[in-house]
């Protein structure tokens, strides 16, 4: 990836979103609260806001960026726990190599691909599966159009990023975008940078089934007292 | 609609003057019925448009990626040919988004090339006649409708058209954007395009990299506004 593409994408493409990002939250609500939560609020459940497209690719090129690794710095590759996954996820490396290849590929018009680790919770305030497994936690490869990034669409990861808009390729690439993909793949992404986001998403779904399994637990033993809660309702009640 | 008959016009004879690999599907294609598309040449030298467009941007444009869109709307087409005599109801819908991509994208960036001319072939000289007078009318001068869709071709976000259009129904002239590659009647089924800008950044990013608005301010020097009046003369009547 060239200086000259890095100046232009970096130094104007991002630093514009991050300027008119900033002009646009000033004196409103949005001002004052963190990044992530200026996208999750703009994306307003996919009734965009005007600060969304600004937010979200603010967020979408510091993820990007913080994803790769200048060429020759150290290899890296994925960690054992997450080659396992990837191996159960898409049957091998080269297996999610290729399906992140195509998905970059195939995206059309502008926007992401990510490669995320996604917990597979219903998006209701009270559901809860109560025989979770490992089989809930899966590694995937998501396309989204534009701006949108998978924080918008709750219980996912990301772990790994490619912009796909045309700016992002265009200057050293330009039309020839499966060739940007695989040198994006082969030399630039950092595993390291990968294999912790890995981990902490691994940390974040744990925890959110422990807090699951404390609540569900409280929610048991309220019901087995002798003393029903005064609101309860027995629909099935023989009188009346 | 001109546009249409620009598509249609590339007969089997300048079919065959195509290289052999792709002369030989499209003639086979054609014996089973199905029509397929070629490139269509542009009426003027890659770097006839310079300053306003590259060179180097009009031919990377037209022979990769309009090309481009040639060939996989000719590879959509094909399996829906095969599909649909199968009753393949579940190709047929999934091949629906390709065709839209592809097809839209060729369809547009046909009109694209008419809507654009030499400097020594009238580009840039604004309309007169009956299109200047429906600009006026609508839009109150020449001037307000470029800043209109200046202002419209600059806020869209990621890739898409902004166009000129005529309204059949409403017998107005209305500007409209149209995402990646949607035609304009996808944005109603009256509209009939005058012109179309390409805002995608294939367009102008060589030249003028994240600074779109430049390159809206410029391309107006190259517009073929005789093509736009052509077109809203035989659709107003």
């Amino acid at each position: 990836m060239s200086q000259e593409t890095l100046e232009y994408h970096w130094g104007k493409h991002h630093r514009t979103y991050v300027e008119n990002l900033n002009k646009q939250i000033v004196g409103t609500d949005l001002d004052g609260l963190s990044l992530e939560e200026v996208v999750v609020n703009s994306y307003n459940k996919g009734d965009l806001l005007p600060a969304f497209n600004n937010a979200a690719q603010v967020w979408n090129h510091d993820f990007f960026w913080e994803s790769m690794k200048p060429r020759g710095s150290g290899g890296g590759k994925p960690s054992e726990d997450l080659l396992k996954l990837i191996d159960r996820d898409f049957g091998s490396f080269e297996g999610f190599v290729n399906e992140f290849k195509a998905a970059a590929q195939t995206q059309f018009g502008s926007g992401w691909v990510w490669f995320a680790y996604k917990d597979s919770r219903l998006d209701v305030g009270n559901a809860v599966n109560p025989l979770r497994s490992d089989e809930d936690k899966k590694l995937v490869v998501v396309k989204s159009p534009n701006a949108v990034n998978p924080l918008t669409w709750g219980y996912y990861y990301p772990l790994l990023t490619i912009d796909v808009w045309e700016h992002a390729y265009y200057i050293d690439f330009q039309n020839r975008r499966p060739d940007y993909i695989s040198m994006f793949m082969d030399k630039l992404v950092s595993w390291e940078v990968v294999n912790s986001r890995f981990e902490k998403a691994k940390a974040a779904v744990e925890q959110m089934e422990q807090e699951d399994e404390r609540k569900r637990r409280q929610e048991e033993e309220r019901f087995t007292s002798d003393e029903a809660p005064a609101n309860a309702v027995f629909p099935d009640s023989d009188t009346d | 609609m001109a546009a249409r008959s620009l598509l249609n016009r590339k007969t089997l004879a300048t079919v065959l003057r195509r290289d052999s690999a792709a002369l030989g599907a499209t003639a086979a294609a054609h014996s089973r019925g199905l029509h397929t598309f070629t490139l269509p040449d542009l009426s003027y030298d890659y770097g006839a448009l310079e300053p306003a467009i590259s060179g180097e941007i009009m031919e990377l444009h037209h022979k990769k990626h309009h090309q481009t869109y040639v060939t996989n709307y000719n590879k959509a087409l094909e399996q829906l040919h095969d599909a649909l005599p199968k009753g393949d109801a579940s190709t047929i819908v999934k091949l629906q988004s390709a065709i839209k991509f592809n097809g839209g994208g060729h369809i547009n960036h046909s009109i694209f090339w008419n809507n654009l001319a030499p400097v020594r072939e009238g580009g840039g000289e604004p309309p007169k006649g009956s299109l200047g007078w429906a600009i006026d009318e609508h839009f109150g001068s020449f001037e307000k409708l470029v800043q209109k869709v200046n202002a419209e071709g600059a806020a869209l976000q990621g890739s898409g058209w902004v166009w000129l259009g005529l309204d059949k129904e409403l017998k107005r002239l209305v500007v409209e954007t149209t995402a990646n590659q949607d035609p304009l009647v996808s944005k109603g089924p009256g509209l009939v395009p005058l012109l179309g800008i390409d805002v995608w950044e294939h367009a102008y990013y060589l030249q003028y990299k994240n600074v779109r608005p430049d390159y809206l301010k410029n391309i107006w020097k190259v517009i073929n506004w005789k093509y736009a009046s052509e077109v809203y003369d035989k659709e107003s009547s």
